[in-house]
């Protein structure tokens, strides 16, 4: 007796050893049309909800329809902690994720994989929201996920210190360029972004190919586009760092060390994301700026610049078997009601235009205003499936000529090649 | 990632009355053997050999990541070794090799300090082996958040050295700044192991020796250090296949900028963020095939060694 036992435990072990071996990375077919069918109770998963804002929108929508109940699951912190769940998840068509909260540089990949549910435009309110936001959800031509937040770039800047010289904010980086012997006569830094190699640097190089009037990359990003305006923008910044407009410890800023020495008091200019807006205002010792800084839209280099949208988008995915409470509950959570809840919780940008004349909503961001008229010159990062190609090559050159290591205009050829090679796999 | 086993030999036991048992009883206790070894032997298989011969078996195939994935045989490791991906192996590879002898040497010598204190009798001895044991007892993840504190342009190590260096912006820089955080996190493991080999060398031995007029460095040379060596030689063993895999330090605090990627971060990054499992698998079954390869060159040297000096006295 206890012989067959073991004798079945261990038939059962190679065939479970046969049966994973047999599950390989074969690519999902699944997604089409946008027959949304299937309802009851659903879980929706996203990165860790660090502001609390979901729990109020999922109570509401639960209280709403009790058999349909929504459940949410959390992941990492960590954008790759949470794309790596994702993936491992839907290359498995599992369907044990229904509504999913993706970074904006997912979308391309996830719908060309076959994993999202294409989305009936029709259906949702996409003229009253951001046109730059809605586009990241698109793909190929198609809707494939709602922008529930976005985000995007502002210059910061101490309006004591130019107010006193009698100026105004710069609007291009010519006339940033000429305030900075305001810095060095009050001993501090010009201007910083995020340079450090990760992510920010790819929205950094962006920006400044974007404020030149370029952009990375065209035809569905298959193409590099880049050209001149890259080289005008990679040589701002590199200069910058040789001649000393730029700290050279900016090479190894992140969002965060940025905004500690833009609070420090060390820097006249900075670019980075609203967030840093009213953590700038809040009563600390370790906060100078209190009081002392204000907002402009990013410069260009003849006029306005162009900021690189971040944010959260919902999609469904492909082998949801509720489908259908799962498109209603994001026609839910992402409507102008919650959407105006959220931000006033959590300061994100949100995607609907109205909100950003929200007096309510002003009176607590009064960043907003600012914040729109970036917003409408803003662009997406390229829309591709290889998106983390295409940025690990961006943050290689650009890093190479922030370093000193390669001219812009070398970096920029390079990038150029690679972007192609990139977007040539179809 | 890579799991070392050691697999013992069993002697085969001479039985003083092997003839009078009859073979059908030795069969049946070999049979009984059998059934009692096969659930450690499924859970070896499901946990070590699965994985490893799953990841051999996609690093023969092509990555597609829209497409379907085909045999390719040897293509992947032709491209890490001579191919497109030689220039990033090679740097990780050369890195990683790099960073394993620098930060073994330091942390062999610092550890065996630490060791050679903590076994001396004195007052407060408790509260220094604590506190030496600190900086093991911090998770490596942890403890890169914390020096990637330290390591900030305006942070400590800057401030306490009176220096502006950049450390995690340039190549040497970069080195060092991880092998610094490695050698403080692990040094005390090394410290620990040695100090275990320490204390079983009696005292009557050294006793001994003062009497037959050894100085304290010939007392050293001839009896701690030979008597020690073993666990000298298992610290090294166990450093170095921490070390070849390293991954949280480099990851947390240069993410592989300035030619600071390792085997383990290139793999991540291959398999993980690119989604190449294939090549990804192709990387990590190098650095498995690299760091049995090390381990056994170590454990044979040593092994000679040994030998040798045994041999000679």
């Amino acid at each position: 007796m206890p012989r067959r036992f073991v004798k079945f435990t261990f038939i059962g072990a190679v065939l479970m050893l046969v049966l994973t071996a047999c599950g390989g990375p074969d690519e999902g077919g699944g997604g089409g049309g946008g027959g949304a069918q299937g309802t009851g109770p659903i879980t929706f998963v996203a990165g860790k909800d660090t502001s609390g804002k979901y729990p109020a929108v999922i109570e509401k929508w639960n209280t709403a329809h009790p058999d349909q109940k929504v459940t949410l699951l959390e992941l990492p912190e960590a954008a790759d902690a949470q794309r790596s769940a994702f993936v491992t998840n839907l290359q498995a068509k599992s369907d044990r994720y229904d509504v999913m909260g993706i970074d904006v540089i997912w979308t391309a990949e996830f719908a060309k994989s076959g994993w999202l549910l294409e989305l009936d435009e029709g259906q949702f309110p996409i003229a009253d929201m951001l046109k730059p936001a809605v586009d990241t959800g698109r793909f190929e031509g198609k809707l494939w996920a709602m922008p529930y937040d976005t985000n995007g770039g502002l210059l910061f800047y101490r309006k004591d210190i130019l107010d006193k010289a009698n100026k105004e904010a710069p609007k291009t980086f010519d006339e940033l360029k000429a305030l900075c012997p305001l810095a060095q006569q009050n001993n501090m830094d010009c201007y910083a972004g995020q340079f450090a190699k990760y992510e920010g640097l790819t929205v950094n190089f962006a920006e400044s190919v974007q404020a030149a009037g370029g952009e990375l990359m065209t035809d569905n990003g298959t193409k590099a586009a880049l050209g001149a305006p890259a080289v005008q923008g990679l040589t701002f910044l590199a200069d910058g760092f040789k001649q000393g407009y730029i700290p050279k410890e900016g090479i190894t800023y992140q969002e965060e060390p940025s905004r500690r020495a833009f609070m420090s008091g060390k820097l006249l200019f900075l670019r980075n994301w609203p967030y840093v807006y009213n953590l700038a205002n809040e009563s600390d010792p370790a906060n100078k700026v209190k009081g002392k800084f204000d907002i402009a839209p990013l410069p260009g280099f003849t006029g306005a610049g162009s900021s690189s949208l971040g944010g959260l988008n919902f999609a469904v995915s492909a082998f949801s078997k509720k489908q259908g409470t799962a498109v209603e509950f994001i026609k839910f959570a992402t409507n102008q009601e919650n959407a105006k809840e959220m931000v006033g919780l959590t300061g994100n940008a949100p995607a609907w235009n109205a909100l950003y004349d929200d007096p309510e909503l002003i009176e607590k961001f009064p960043f907003l205003p600012t914040l729109k008229e970036g917003m409408q010159t803003a662009k997406p990062r390229p829309v591709t499936p290889y998106y983390q190609e295409v940025t690990t090559a961006i943050q290689e050159e650009a890093y190479a000529a922030l370093q000193g290591q390669k001219a812009a205009d070398q970096a920029v050829n390079d990038l150029t090649t690679k972007l192609n090679e990139i977007g040539a796999q179809g | 990632m890579t799991v070392a086993t050691e697999t013992v030999r069993p002697e085969r036991v001479r039985r003083r009355g092997g003839p009078t048992r009859t073979s059908e009883g030795r069969r049946a206790e070999a049979r009984l053997a059998l059934w009692l070894l096969l659930p450690a032997g499924i859970v070896l298989a499901v946990i070590i050999a699965y994985p490893v011969v799953r990841a051999l078996w996609l690093s023969l195939h092509s990555d597609a990541r829209f497409g379907t994935s085909e045999f390719v045989g040897l293509d992947n490791y032709i491209r890490a070794f001579t191919g497109s991906g030689s220039e990033a192996f090679w740097q990780a590879f050369w890195f990683t090799t790099q960073l394993t002898i620098v930060t073994m040497f330091f942390e062999l010598v610092i550890g065996f300090g630490m060791a050679l204190i903590m076994n001396k009798a004195f007052k407060g001895r408790g509260l220094v082996r604590a506190s030496v044991l600190v900086p093991w007892a911090i998770p490596t993840a942890v403890a890169a958040r914390l020096w990637e504190w330290n390591f900030q342009p305006d942070g400590v190590v800057n401030q306490v050295l009176g220096t502006d260096i950049l450390w995690t912006a340039g190549h040497w820089s970069s080195f060092w700044a991880i092998v610094i955080a490695d050698v403080w996190k692990t040094a005390p493991f090394i410290a620990l192991l040695v100090l275990a080999g320490l204390q079983i060398i009696p005292d009557e031995v050294y006793e001994a020796a003062k009497v037959d007029g050894a100085t304290a460095l010939q007392s050293f040379r001839r009896i701690t250090l030979p008597l020690v060596k073993s666990a000298v030689i298992v610290a090294v063993l166990f450093r170095m296949l921490d070390v070849l895999r390293i991954f949280d330090l480099p990851f947390i605090l240069t993410n592989g900028a300035n030619q600071t990627e390792t085997l383990s971060t290139l793999s991540y990054k291959e398999s993980i963020q690119q989604l190449h499992p294939s090549y990804g698998s192709t990387l990590s079954t190098i650095t498995f095939i690299y760091i049995i390869l090390a381990a056994f060159l170590v454990n044979s040297l040593a092994r000679a060694d040994v030998v040798k000096a045994s041999g000679g006295r």
